[in-house]
């Protein structure tokens, strides 16, 4: 800054002045500063950097902000009371199926508490946060100010959709490390027995934990493309969050009525309890596939549709 | 990448329309219908000079902040184009600073923040001297002491200044202000005209809309004048006033001579309403006459030089008063 001081332009105050930059971006296209007026703002050099700065700011917002942390929070005690009651129901005597389960061994809880929380909890906060993206701007008015420094429609997008999803994986973690800590705290360490009656090694359980954590992370995050397009259409966040809950519902209620089976391999909650293939000896992995690709084409479909819409809005709020 | 795509000026490569390049805004039969058939701009020609001072003014709800809106990108045009800065869009806008239609920021930051995020939303503005370019933004504005207070906290007058602020945080060619005076005491109406002169001296181009006849023409250079959608007028202040003449005003009892004494000082379009009288000034030099009709034993109560306004002017054009709308 210093050197650049120097340089300034004497028509101007120093608040305004676009230092060295000014003169380089004259240098570097001489035929785009039109004669007379002083040129300016220097074309995007770096926009990779300026992306992540972006997406920087996206995150910071959403992490920062007291309401999701305390959906975070929220999540990350449920495995904690799962495990609880699990521990006072073992204690009793000695009982089988899914307490037994999980009294047996601590890295059961993770994948029991992914069963209690991937079909209501989870997808709850991340519509939250995905409904609010857009939504969420337009209402406060802060849409037209992003757009005109100017953020631009198609980036916007990409960083509101980018810090949905890393917010999904953020949801996932916290109760998959609570899930961890409680079970590690209240149960016994061991050989992981799984669905098929074989047992694996710890070391082999974390990994498939890990594999659990990928697998419901992107079916949140296909969650998330869903309400951040439904975010594209109001000005009203509520609305957006309250739209993707009322689908995740009504899926739900769909996969309940045998007449409609037929519908249920195109729903996503389906394949959000699919992650139990990772309890299968070895891993099914034609299954965790197939839900992937289904998480994939929501992903496409939704973010085409969330696309289409907000290049083509007029920002009138 | 994408800002905006209307028929008429893609964001990029396209040639923006023809037009001085020197000039800051050129707009061609610019035109907005909403859906449901409402045109709030209609087949709009402005040309707002580089390093004008310009007033863009109209009664609230004559379009003037959906033309603001196209020009920035946010609302497409249904028909006609526009250049800003003699670039296309998403090269202006980094050089353009804009308050649109009232301050908007994040509640729950504190105004530095609130700033950090736009500044992080423009992709040519370097993250290394963020801070250093929002503190400036800040102390221009008067609001180094709050910067860690929440925007939540911030008074209206506040919150206008931390927009301003917002619009100052890089180097600006054009700024462009929606009623940059709306919710401020008439301090704060002062140093934000003040800052519109500081900056205008600067070099920059500043586009200021306003629904205040007085305020636009304390600011301005230039002035263009809406009136449901159509542009009225536009040119310079001086040319905008130059279609009317200064007037002198009698006030008196004696309606009637002071009346009879005018005309016979040559006075043209002498009107009597009592109990005022008045004429066209002409060359004519107030004092003599104020002389004349004392001699000729006219009462005077009162005695005032009128000088056009702008809402004379508007008057004239449309026939309604400024603040008569629909």
């Amino acid at each position: 800054m210093s050197t650049a001081e120097t340089e300034v332009d004497v028509r101007r105050t120093p608040g305004l002045v676009p230092v060295t930059e000014t003169m380089r971006t004259v240098e570097r296209e001489p035929g785009a500063a039109p004669a007379g007026p002083p040129a300016a703002a220097p074309p995007p050099s770096r926009p990779v950097a300026a992306f992540w700065r972006l997406l920087g700011s996206e995150l910071g917002l959403t992490f920062r902000r007291p309401r999701n942390q305390v959906m975070l929070a929220v999540l990350a005690s449920v495995p904690l009371l799962i495990g609880i009651g699990l521990r006072i129901a073992a204690g009793d005597e000695a009982v089988g199926g899914l307490i037994g389960a999980v009294a047996g061994n601590s890295l059961m809880l993770t994948f029991v508490s992914f069963s209690f929380l991937v079909l209501l909890l989870m997808p709850v906060s991340v519509a939250v946060v995905g409904g609010d993206s857009v939504a969420g701007e337009a209402g406060a008015g802060t849409l037209r100010y992003l757009l005109a420094a100017p953020a631009g429609r198609t980036r916007l997008l990409a960083v509101k959709y980018l810090n949905a999803v890393l917010f999904a994986y953020a949801v996932t973690i916290v109760v998959a490390l609570s899930a961890l800590v409680t079970g590690l705290v209240l149960f016994p360490v061991g050989p992981v027995t799984l669905l098929s009656g074989s047992t694996v090694s710890v070391a082999e359980g974390l990994l498939r934990i890990l594999v659990t954590v990928g697998y419901v992370g992107a079916g949140m995050a296909a969650l998330a493309a869903i309400a951040v397009a439904l975010s594209t259409f109001t000005e009203v966040s509520i609305g957006a969050i309250a739209a993707t809950m009322v689908l995740v519902i009504v899926a739900q209620v769909i996969r309940a009525i045998p007449q409609l089976d037929f519908l249920a391999p195109y729903l996503l909650p389906t394949w959000w309890t699919r992650f139990d293939a990772v309890l299968r000896s070895p891993i099914d992995l034609a299954a965790l596939g197939q839900g992937l690709l289904v998480f994939g084409a929501y992903i496409g479909l939704f973010c085409s549709i969330a696309w289409a819409r907000f290049t083509g809005k007029d920002i009138t709020s | 990448m994408t800002v905006v795509t209307h028929e008429a000026g893609a964001p990029s490569g396209a040639a923006p329309p023809s037009g001085d390049p020197g000039d800051a805004i050129v707009t061609h039969g610019l035109t907005k219908r909403f859906r449901g058939g409402q045109v709030a701009v209609d087949a709009l020609d402005l040309t707002v000079p580089r390093g004008s001072v310009f007033g863009f003014l109209g009664p609230n709800g004559s379009g003037k902040t959906t033309t603001i809106r196209m020009l920035l990108g946010l609302v497409a045009p249904t028909a006609g184009d526009y250049s800003v800065l003699g670039m296309p869009l998403a090269r202006a806008l980094p050089r353009v600073g804009a308050l649109v239609e009232g301050p908007a920021f994040y509640p729950y930051l504190s105004g530095e923040a609130n700033l950090l995020r736009f500044d992080a939303a423009d992709p040519t503005a370097a993250g290394a001297t963020a801070r250093t370019r929002v503190g400036e933004a800040l102390e221009r504005v008067g609001l180094s002491a709050a910067a860690g207070k929440r925007f939540r906290n911030y008074s209206l007058g506040m919150r206008q200044r931390l927009a301003i602020a917002a619009a100052l945080l890089g180097p600006r060619e054009l700024l462009v202000l929606d009623e940059p005076t709306n919710g401020l005491d008439p301090q704060g109406t002062r140093e934000v005209r003040a800052l519109v002169k500081e900056i205008a001296a600067d070099g920059t181009t500043v586009f200021v809309s306003s629904h205040l006849l007085a305020e636009v023409e304390q600011m301005c250079t230039h002035a263009a004048i809406m009136r449901t959608g159509n542009l009225v007028a536009q040119g310079t202040i001086a040319s905008l006033n130059g279609g009317l003449t200064t007037r002198i005003r009698v006030e008196t009892p004696d309606a009637a001579d002071a009346a009879r004494v005018l005309d016979a000082l040559g006075l043209a379009d002498v009107r009597s309403a009592a109990p005022e009288v008045t004429a066209e000034l002409g060359g004519q030099a107030p004092e003599e006459i104020n002389a004349a009709l004392v001699r000729e034993g006219v009462a005077v109560r009162g005695l005032a030089v009128v000088r056009p306004s702008l809402e004379d002017v508007f008057v004239g054009l449309t026939g309604e008063g400024f603040d008569v709308d629909g």
